[in-house]
């Protein structure tokens, strides 16, 4: 066995047993509601970090967007859900159906956007994309979607003007967003999204493609000279990453019954706030994706009996964390006294004895 | 050198940011602690009450005012002897205005075995945090949230108006006052509150032959310049226009259609209650706007007047009309409980059970409304009461 399949035999070996521990002590009711009401949100982020981190980490681009190709992913499934509550009942059928077109929307929305875009060199992608984000949460906002017997109506003033009949159903009502979402997210499927997730993205790296993708990164000049179609590749990730970002969407819609396009939930903050657990577990390093989003992600809340002071302990727990993660006086500090080190001297003077 | 420079001023950034917190919440930690001290019992011997709102962020104005309010209508409960001889236990949670994050304060007050639950403050967490105590079968009173789907389930009440029930009062009293039958709207079509109250206004309209010469929408990004949809207003040759919308925004709607010279009368609702404290506004402009209000801190009677004096000397602010509507909710809940002769031993499922019955039988005179009652679908009977603002105050009309 190689290092790098080792490696990823850890990685996934450490979201199985993180998923096992859980469920034993779910099981034995030693969990606080909080912590299991924070399960399948940990489990969204962790898929958001690693899709991030496949455009930062792994194609060296920057994308300020993700929280849009979520929302996108978000809604378009959240729609088929509440069209088909009714007709499909077989909730397995319907969720998976759901997640399906939430990873096809947003995928379709990254061939879009990263065909101009990932052409260019420079940040470009990561203009597009911050606009991108902007341009979905807002266009969301204003359109009112209803469903009767003649089909949908579709209208971009107000609700009254979707001149249904009688009996209908407004879908997506502006500004409230779609209200009554089945609430299918489960721990168990969040877990297997991630793994999906990881597994996609693992293989990827390790492949032809993955290689040719990592050559880019590194050297574009050079991956040109031999022959390396750079927009194909680029694109391939860059669009396997907005369907990931899109599952994590419908993982989200699913696991609320209120779902709306505030800043606060696809907004800039959000993009920004996936780039900091990518950026804090490494960029490229996909275990240091999940630690970074579940740590994160649980901070504010284990925060809370701060009460007042929990948001400023929090940014100041973050500014402390990115220090010592890689700030270059911390990283000599800690290569000098890490526990790996201490036990081989240890060890060195043992043979030495 | 530099680094001890930048952590210095870094640390004094720090110290002076704890500061400003401090001087601002010492007062409600300071009363947090002692009513903690006072009421330090196990569980089975006090009401254990939930709160959830927005304490930071950009709503955080809503949370903290229901915050402190609902914290006075606690103190004085708890003073006077409590509640069918127990007493209350507050513990307010912070949601950021997030929907997700409302959920972990739910689940963070179920860990702390909450009775039942005083929230949450705005309306889309609350949707979220209603699915949540609906399964868990928790009583849920929320003050402010007033977008329909807040109280769907049979354990979720309001002490707000709906959104489309002010729409629905606010055409009614103007049809039936014959204010007005040309009638211009401008509202925020990106805002829950607003749209709600707009749909339901111009359906409504057509009721009280009103005729909807106008509907113009802005949208959060687009809240600073009213021109367009004002001269929009005007050469439909509105006589009033309706402004469902926040004061904020209504001032400089004001102020605009004051340099364009077109006065027509103006009528609000809940919403543009506050106007008259906004910075640099001319107060005159606002003569003669017409509101309908469930509160006005400048009310004469003795229970208003008696909170907006507890509530400055506590807190150094005017109340608005969200910490009304929690002094209101804590009260309701008590008579609730009362009406249902609860014990504090009893779990959360028993007593929902018996405040959802209690709720609908008990009538509350408040500071948002007198002779309050409720259905059981969730919505508050009350009157809403139609002020002017005549030479800078509210008056009656």
């Amino acid at each position: 066995m190689n290092k790098t399949t080792k490696s990823n035999f850890i990685t996934y070996g450490m979201v199985i047993a993180a998923y096992v521990i859980m469920q034993i002590l779910v099981g034995t009711g030693s969990v606080s509601s909080l912590l299991k009401g924070l399960l399948v949100p940990l489990c969204i982020y962790v898929v958001l970090a690693l899709s991030l981190n496949l455009t930062v980490g792994i194609m060296g681009e920057l994308s300020l967007g993700h929280a849009g190709f979520m929302c996108v992913g978000a809604f378009s499934s959240a729609v088929f859900s509440v069209v088909t509550v009714d007709t499909i009942t077989n909730v397995a059928v319907r969720f998976t159906l759901a997640i399906i077109i939430g990873a096809i929307v947003a995928a379709i929305f990254g061939i879009i956007l990263g065909i101009p875009v990932l052409r260019l060199r420079g940040d470009y992608l990561a203009i597009v994309t911050l606009a991108f984000g902007e341009i979905v949460k807002n266009f969301i906002n204003v359109v009112y979607l209803g469903i009767d017997k003649n089909g949908f109506h579709f209208s971009m003033k107000d609700s009254v003007s979707l001149n249904m009949e009688e009996g209908s159903k407004v879908i997506i009502n502006g500004a409230q967003g779609i209200t009554g979402t089945p609430k299918n997210a489960t721990f168990t499927i969040g877990i297997v999204i991630i793994l999906i997730s990881l597994f996609v993205i693992l293989n990827l790296i390790n492949s032809r493609s993955g290689r040719a993708i990592m050559a880019i990164r590194d050297n574009r000049i050079a991956a040109e000279s031999v022959g390396i179609n750079i927009t194909k590749y680029k694109l391939m990730a860059f669009t396997i990453s907005a369907s990931i970002a899109g599952v994590a969407g419908v993982l989200y819609a699913h696991n609320l019954s209120t779902l709306t396009a505030l800043p606060k939930n696809f907004g800039y903050n959000m993009s920004i706030m996936i780039l900091v657990f990518v950026v804090l577990g490494g960029i490229g390093n996909m275990r240091g994706s999940i630690i970074a989003a579940v740590l994160l992600t649980l901070l504010p809340e284990l925060l809370r009996g701060l009460n007042d002071y929990r948001m400023l302990i929090y940014a100041i727990v973050l500014i402390v964390m990115m220090l010592f993660n890689w700030s270059p006086k911390a990283r000599e500090f800690r290569d000098k006294y890490s526990l790996k080190r201490l036990f081989s001297k240890k060890n060195a003077q043992k043979e030495e004895a | 050198m530099k680094k001890a420079l930048s952590f210095i001023l870094a640390l004094s950034m720090v110290v002076s940011l704890t500061a400003c917190g401090n001087a601002a919440t010492s007062d409600s930690a300071a009363e947090g602690t002692e009513a903690a001290a006072t009421t330090e019992a196990a569980d089975g011997t006090t009401f254990k009450i939930g709160g959830i709102g927005p304490v930071t962020g950009g709503a955080a104005v809503y949370g903290l005012a229901v915050k402190n309010g609902a914290q006075i209508a606690i103190d004085e409960i708890n003073a006077a002897g409590g509640v069918n001889g127990a007493q209350l236990e507050f513990n307010f949670q912070d949601d950021e205005h997030d929907a997700e994050k409302s959920v972990n304060a739910y689940n963070t007050l179920k860990d702390w075995n909450m009775q039942m639950l005083m929230g949450t403050v705005t309306s889309t967490p609350c949707i979220a945090v209603a699915q949540e105590s609906n399964n868990d079968q928790i009583f849920q009173l929320t003050p402010s949230g007033s977008s329909v789907p807040c109280v769907q389930y049979d354990n979720a009440f309001r002490i707000c108006f709906s959104d489309p029930n002010q729409g629905l009062k606010s055409a009614q009293y103007i049809g039936e006052n014959g204010l007005a039958s040309k009638v211009a709207v401008i509202y925020d079509s990106s805002d829950v509150y607003s749209s709600g109250i707009y749909e339901k206004f111009v359906e409504e309209s057509k009721n009280q032959n009103i005729e909807v010469v106008a509907a113009e929408a802005f949208t959060a990004d687009s809240k600073t310049d009213f021109t367009v949809q004002l001269q929009k207003a005007k050469d439909a040759g509105a006589e009033l226009v309706f402004l469902p919308i926040y004061y904020s925004e209504a001032a400089l709607i004001l102020a605009q259609a004051n340099t364009m010279g077109f006065a027509p009368q103006f009528f609000g609702c809940d919403g543009l209650d506050g106007i008259l404290t906004v910075e640099n506004f001319d107060t005159k402009l606002a003569e003669n706007v017409m509101l309908l209000t469930p509160f006005a801190a400048d009310a004469t009677d003795d229970l208003t007047k008696k909170f907006v004096e507890t509530y400055k000397s506590k807190f150094n602010e005017t109340p608005n009309q969200f910490a009304a509507d929690a002094y209101d909710a804590i009260y309701t809940i008590k008579a609730a409980l009362e009406e249902a002769k609860a014990t504090p031993d009893m779990n959360a499922q028993d007593l929902c059970e018996v405040l959802k019955t209690a709720m609908t039988t008990i009538t509350i005179d408040g500071l948002t409304g007198e002779g309050m009652s409720w259905t059981a679908d969730g919505e508050v009977n009350k009157a809403p009461k139609a002020v002017k603002i005549v030479n800078g105050v509210y008056t009656a009309m």
